[in-house]
């Protein structure tokens, strides 16, 4: 109990002294995940809104390989992308391994899915008849997509808040894509497993605690605008 | 000069048929009832008129034009078409967001205000507009969706059931509002309904389906003056009785209700009978009075249904009646439940079949 206290303290500390490796690993979390919940909702809308608005053969079964991708394996991820992006691997002239761009990748990999996912039941939870009003209003194909997934708009914004969730608590692929490096490729939960690892225990609290905050903050701008959304 | 005209339309669902050989000639200003039970394919028609879908079978022309078509012109001709569903849905947004949607995907952006401001006022929604759509009641719902559907100034509006789940006071509104787009406006109304009042109030024409066939079609007062057994059994027409009637008099019989209530009516159909009355042909009087009417009941008055202008009142009489009276008679007489009233009705406003 007495570590959690000294945690508390400590993350007060490191936040009120403006500790610059500190902020630099939250920054960096940030960005990653940012970038990783952005690329996500550009493929991942557009993905899950294409399968629940057409009717086709397959449909069922793309369902379900996208619901399985949901709940990919962060360390899976990592490392196939690390065999990907490992000298030896077929993106290895790039040398993107052990940077940014390799975690933004892997996370992208786990968000994409998601956002799609999501999406697909956000969509189709619109009800059918406004379909029927905005066509019989006279509504083009282009419209009537366009009022679909404004009428999603609450499901989007989960879709969102679920990827960022997952983005920003995940270990195991940016841990193996990025290597934990110091002022490099260093986010919150790797610095935690470090710290954890080292016994300094009210440090990875401390760090524990930040992300913690960290997540409420975001989540709580999406949720302002969730809310915001509904009463529309 | 027509509006809508379909040859031999048909539409199935897998191998179900939902409605088969329609061959409808609808005149321009006319309005047009479509009346069949649940299930009869009213709305597999109204959504065939509005090229919400395709037809299996035949051919739709509008205005002249064959509906077969590529999706942009079907789109265009759409356009020109308004519809309001049984039930309403809002979009998320206001009332005027709503209204305004169908100028909007138009690509109308100037004036938006103005139209809005004016349909509202039409459907008695003046003072709506930042309203949330989603948080209305089902009748001002209803009204928007009318709204929605008048706004881009349609040449047909196709009504499925608009009243269907309103109260008796939203109904009246509507059927005000929507004889006002037919008369005045010279809108072309196409309305499914099973509600008989409302045909006779505001229909002209009407044809009546069965099981998605076309069985009946005509003016109203032919159709509905003498109605089908058919058409009595599902659309809840009021005062339908059986009988046996034995003649009284030339071209007089009188027909034995049960119950002891036997009414004068002027036809030479002797048997069974099946009469009907329509319940506004039926004056109520607290007390006995002359007159040239041949029958006479005394009854209780055992329900008041508000219809906002009009007051409809049962009244058993030995057997179940129904009449509709004006708000201020009803007052005047200041009925009320369990009130002794006469209903007086002449021979000729029996109809037999």
């Amino acid at each position: 109990m007495s570590a959690v206290l000294e945690g508390l303290a400590k993350a007060l500390s490191l936040l009120i002294s403006f500790d610059p490796e500190v902020y630099g690993v939250m920054l960096l979390t940030l960005r990653v995940s940012g970038i990783a919940v952005a690329i996500g909702a550009l493929l991942g809308v557009p993905t899950g809104a294409t399968i629940a608005l057409n009717e086709f053969a397959g449909k069922r079964f793309l369902i379900s390989i996208l619901n399985t991708l949901m709940g990919l394996p962060p360390v899976v991820v990592g490392l196939l992308v690390y065999l990907v992006l490992s000298s030896s691997g077929p993106l290895g002239p790039l040398q993107l391994l052990y940077t940014p761009a390799a975690m933004i990748t892997a996370q992208s990999i786990m968000t994409v899915p998601t956002v799609a996912g999501v999406t697909v039941s956000a969509v189709g939870s619109v009800n059918k008849a406004i379909r029927d009003k905005a066509l019989s209003l006279g509504a083009t194909r282009q419209q009537l997509t366009s009022t679909i997934l404004k009428e999603a708009r609450l499901g989007l914004l989960t879709a969102v808040i679920v990827a960022f969730g997952s983005a920003v608590s995940e270990v195991g692929a940016v841990m193996i894509v990025g290597g934990n490096i110091r002022w490099a490729t260093r986010v919150l939960t790797t610095a935690i497993v470090l710290e954890t690892e080292l016994g300094e225990f009210s440090v990875a609290i401390a760090l524990g605690i930040i992300l913690l905050l960290l997540s409420f903050s975001v989540n709580w701008v999406l949720t302002q605008m969730q809310w915001k959304g509904s009463r529309g | 000069m027509l509006i809508v005209e379909t040859r031999s339309l048909a539409k199935k669902f897998g191998e179900k048929i939902a409605l088969r050989d329609i061959n409808l000639r609808i005149e321009r200003g006319d309005f047009f009832a479509v009346v069949g039970p649940s299930g009869s394919g009213k709305t597999t028609l109204l959504r065939l008129l509005d090229l919400l879908d395709e037809p299996s079978h035949g051919q739709m022309l509008f205005d002249g034009v064959d509906t077969a078509s590529s999706e942009r012109d079907r789109l265009a001709l759409r356009r020109r078409i308004g519809i309001v569903f049984q039930q309403s849905v809002m979009f998320t947004a206001s009332v005027f967001d709503n209204v305004a949607y169908p100028l909007k995907v138009r690509g109308a952006n100037t004036d938006l205000l103005r139209k809005v401001s004016e349909i509202l006022s039409l459907v008695g929604l003046t003072g709506f507009k930042e309203r949330r759509a989603t948080t209305l009641s089902g009748g001002e719902m209803q009204r928007v969706s009318l709204a929605q559907a008048m706004v881009f100034e349609p040449e047909l509006l196709l009504l499925d059931e608009p009243t269907a789940n309103l109260d008796p006071e939203n109904t009246a509104i509507i059927e005000e509002i929507v004889s006002k787009i037919n008369c005045e406006r010279k809108v072309t109304v196409i309305m499914a309904t099973h509600n008989m009042l409302q045909v006779e109030h505001l229909a002209s024409t009407a044809a009546v389906l069965r099981q998605g066939e076309l069985t009946e079609i005509g003016s109203v007062d032919d159709i509905f003056k003498k109605p089908s057994d058919f058409l009595a059994s599902f659309a809840r027409l009021q005062n339908v009785y059986s009988g046996q009637a034995r003649p009284i008099d030339q071209g007089l019989v009188l027909v034995d209700l049960g119950n002891n209530v036997k009414i004068e009516v002027a036809t030479q159909k002797t048997g069974n009978v099946m009469v009907f009355i329509r319940p506004e042909e039926i004056i109520v009087s607290t007390s006995p009075i002359v007159s040239s009417a041949r029958n006479m009941l005394k009854g209780k008055v055992i329900e008041v249904l508000d219809l906002n202008r009009q007051v409809q009142i049962k009244v058993d009489a030995g057997k179940e009646f129904t009449a509709i009276v004006t708000r201020k008679s009803f007052e005047d007489m200041r009925l009320n439940l369990g009130s002794q009233v006469y209903l007086n009705f002449k021979a000729s406003a029996v109809h037999v079949t």
